[in-house]
């Protein structure tokens, strides 16, 4: 087997969307006893197959006007309409089991195991036991968790991440058009955070469902969202538009502000790992002798080896001095080990090296297989390029085109005590 | 073997209690004799029948209180009937904080003697428990979790029967469990209406000056409230779904 990954993988020709468009109009929700709407007046067009993120300070009606879709609160006025379906004169229940929903944490039911909880909805819906099982098992396998170890575990037995992943998948599990999140990752750490968004991306890439994600990470709707839709408060739009032009061409001084300090790092959490150039890596298999691995590694001008299970997926990056000090390739795995997806932010990449003190990181596909690595040159050149671009653009006087004396600015103080060691003592 | 020794403490302590009192009892049994009188009431035909008396009388109650009180307390958990809650609660707390001998005494006026009047008075008496604590029980039932059950798409009354009951079942059980220990106690009242319990062992040895009676039907009801209650924790365990502790 001499599979050197040369070239990142070939991105899938043409998506398929299993998704429904969403529309809202005119949708109003008026609490008993209030003054002020909670959502006023909101229309919105959601188109098929795509993430829209709804971000936005607390109390401007995202969280309420997801839960408008669903009808789990009921609006007060307007239509909603999904596929073209006029849905606020339906059965609710029947309506929520087209769609799915996940919380912060997952809401699993605790009593219930995995596979249970996963069958929920098509228990309700009278699938066949068969069925039912084989659904799962997919299920499972997409989001990915290893159906055998995980389809009769319990939720207080997994960590808040798999937990998480279980949620979407007993949302996914009668095959709803649209899939409404509500904070769903809130509640877990950062490292397992940008895990389960590469892993969505990687759900959505794969089954084009429309999903709609309310989320107060400005960070995590720029990544997540196709479109993002920034509310103010009573579900004012202050912009719906796709990040890019968010972070470039904020539409109020309401964006500017609640984008704030994020867009400084801008090109880093819109350009994603596979928009940089990464570079190929020399895989071996657990078992294989450990010569023929270092002289395929030698031949392809690598020092480094990574060493991937029978799917592909990356356990440990030895030096070909570590490889050579065992006769083969060992099962080692290195809990540490820096990997993001193609899907994942630069910003991303660099959380990971930092994470594991590493100068690159792996990057994965959809699957969680090894395409490439990525290294931190690589992407200090990409913010050396945005860089310039943008020196290329301000046109503020330079050095040279300066005329003396026309800005009489103070010199700006950056000062701190920087050896607290020396300190003078008071 | 693991599971062995995760069993809690009152699981295996109590009953080492109910045998030893159990045992001493029975030798005493024995090894005593009893005059005419005595054997009227502690021979063992007439105590089995005692016993088997209050049994009725207590599990009779019991069944009735729940079928009562547990979908009382559901339907007060409900939005629509929310608001009626503080009322209920209040009055199966009169019916609880009224001493028990005047409440049975006060039904036989209205209902007469005996056993029928008996078990009114009992199940007025042991309501609040089962009701306090299915609300609770269905209360403390994480809102994150109802709203997950709902938005996925499962009906109000799929909701309840598969998720909150299944999640309140140990609070509620637990409300049945001091129910029925009431139960065991109040029910030796029943003598006063007319209605046979251990409480005629009781009354007999005090009005009669007969220690032997009063001594019996103490220990009696004693044991029989400690195996009670032991059995309806062994319940509890059983019934609690894994994955809650």
């Amino acid at each position: 087997m001499t599979d050197v990954t040369s070239q990142p993988a070939p991105v899938t020709p043409e998506r398929n969307v299993t998704g429904a468009s969403i529309t809202l109009d005119g949708v109003v929700k008026r609490y008993k006893g209030q003054d002020k709407a909670a959502v006023q007046r909101l229309d919105l067009e959601i188109d098929a197959g795509e993430i829209v993120a709804f971000v936005g300070p607390s109390g401007c009606g995202k969280t309420t006007t997801l839960k408008m879709i669903n009808r789990l609160i009921e609006p007060t006025e307007g239509r909603i309409f999904i596929g073209g379906r006029d849905v606020t004169r339906e059965d609710p229940d029947k309506l929520r089991q087209s769609i799915g929903y996940v919380i912060q944490s997952g809401g699993l039911f605790p009593h219930w195991s995995v596979a249970k909880n996963i069958g929920a909805i098509p228990r309700v819906l009278g699938w066949d036991k068969k069925r039912i099982a084989e659904r799962t098992e997919y299920l499972l396998d997409l989001v990915g968790l290893d159906p055998a170890t995980f389809a009769d575990r319990l939720p207080k037995d997994m960590s808040g991440g798999q937990q998480q992943r279980v949620g979407v998948a007993r949302a996914l599990a009668a095959d709803p058009p649209v899939l409404l999140m509500d904070e769903p990752f809130g509640a877990v750490d950062p490292i397992t955070r940008v895990r389960l968004q590469d892993s969505l991306i990687a759900i959505q890439h794969e089954l084009g469902k429309t999903i709609v994600i309310v989320t107060h990470d400005f960070e995590e709707a720029t990544k997540l969202g196709d479109k993002v839709l920034i509310l103010s408060e009573g579900g004012h739009v202050e912009q719906y538009a796709r990040p890019e032009e968010i972070l470039t061409d904020p539409a109020t001084p309401f964006v500017e502000e609640f984008v704030g300090s994020g867009a400084k790092l801008a090109y880093l959490t819109v350009s994603r790992v596979r928009d940089v150039d990464y570079d190929p890596v020399t895989t071996a298999r657990i078992g294989e002798p450990a010569q023929t691995v270092i002289e395929r590694a030698k031949a392809a001008g690598h020092t480094w080896v990574v060493v991937v299970d029978a799917a592909g997926r990356p356990r440990s990056w030895p030096s070909l001095t570590e490889v050579a000090s065992k006769p083969e390739v060992s099962d080692y795995l290195d809990r540490r080990l820096p990997v993001v997806a193609q899907s994942s932010t630069l910003n991303d990449a660099l959380d990971a090296m930092l994470a594991a003190s590493q100068g690159a990181t792996l990057v994965t596909d959809g699957r969680g297989a090894v395409v490439g690595s990525l290294s931190i040159g690589s992407v200090t050149d990409v913010i050396q390029t945005k860089l310039a671009e943008n020196h290329a653009a301000e046109a503020a006087p330079s050095y040279e085109t300066y005329v003396d004396g026309s800005d009489p600015t103070p010199t700006p103080v950056v000062a701190a005590a920087d050896d607290t060691a020396t300190a003078e003592p008071s | 073997m693991s599971r062995l020794r995760r069993v809690p403490i009152d699981v295996w302590f109590e009953p080492i209690i109910i045998v030893v009192i159990g045992v001493g009892y029975l030798l005493w049994y024995r090894s005593t004799t009893f005059t005419a009188t005595e054997q009227a009431s502690l021979g063992w035909s007439n105590l089995q029948s005692t016993i088997g008396a209050h049994i009725r009388l207590t599990v009779v109650a019991t069944v009735i209180v729940v079928v009562v009180a547990i979908p009382l307390g559901i339907a007060l958990t409900r939005p629509a009937l929310m608001r009626f809650e503080p009322i209920a609660v209040n009055i199966a707390n009169i019916g609880q904080a009224a001493p028990a001998v005047g409440l049975l005494v006060l039904f036989t006026f209205w209902l007469g003697t005996g056993f029928r009047t008996a078990i009114v008075g009992l199940v007025v008496y042991a309501v609040l428990p089962i009701l306090q604590n299915t609300i609770v029980g269905l209360r403390q039932v994480d809102q994150r979790t109802i709203e997950a059950a709902r938005g996925i798409g499962l009906s109000a009354a799929r909701t309840l029967v598969q998720v909150e009951l299944p999640l309140a079942v140990p609070v509620i059980l637990n409300g049945v469990r001091t129910a029925l220990v009431i139960l065991v106690g109040t029910a030796t009242l029943s003598t006063f209406i007319g209605a046979t319990s251990l409480g005629t062992l009781i009354t007999t040895g005090v009005t009669l000056f007969l220690p032997k009676l009063l001594i019996s039907g103490a220990i009696l009801v004693g044991l029989l409230a400690l195996i009670i209650d032991w059995l309806g924790r062994l319940v509890e365990l059983a019934a609690t779904p894994r994955g809650i502790s």
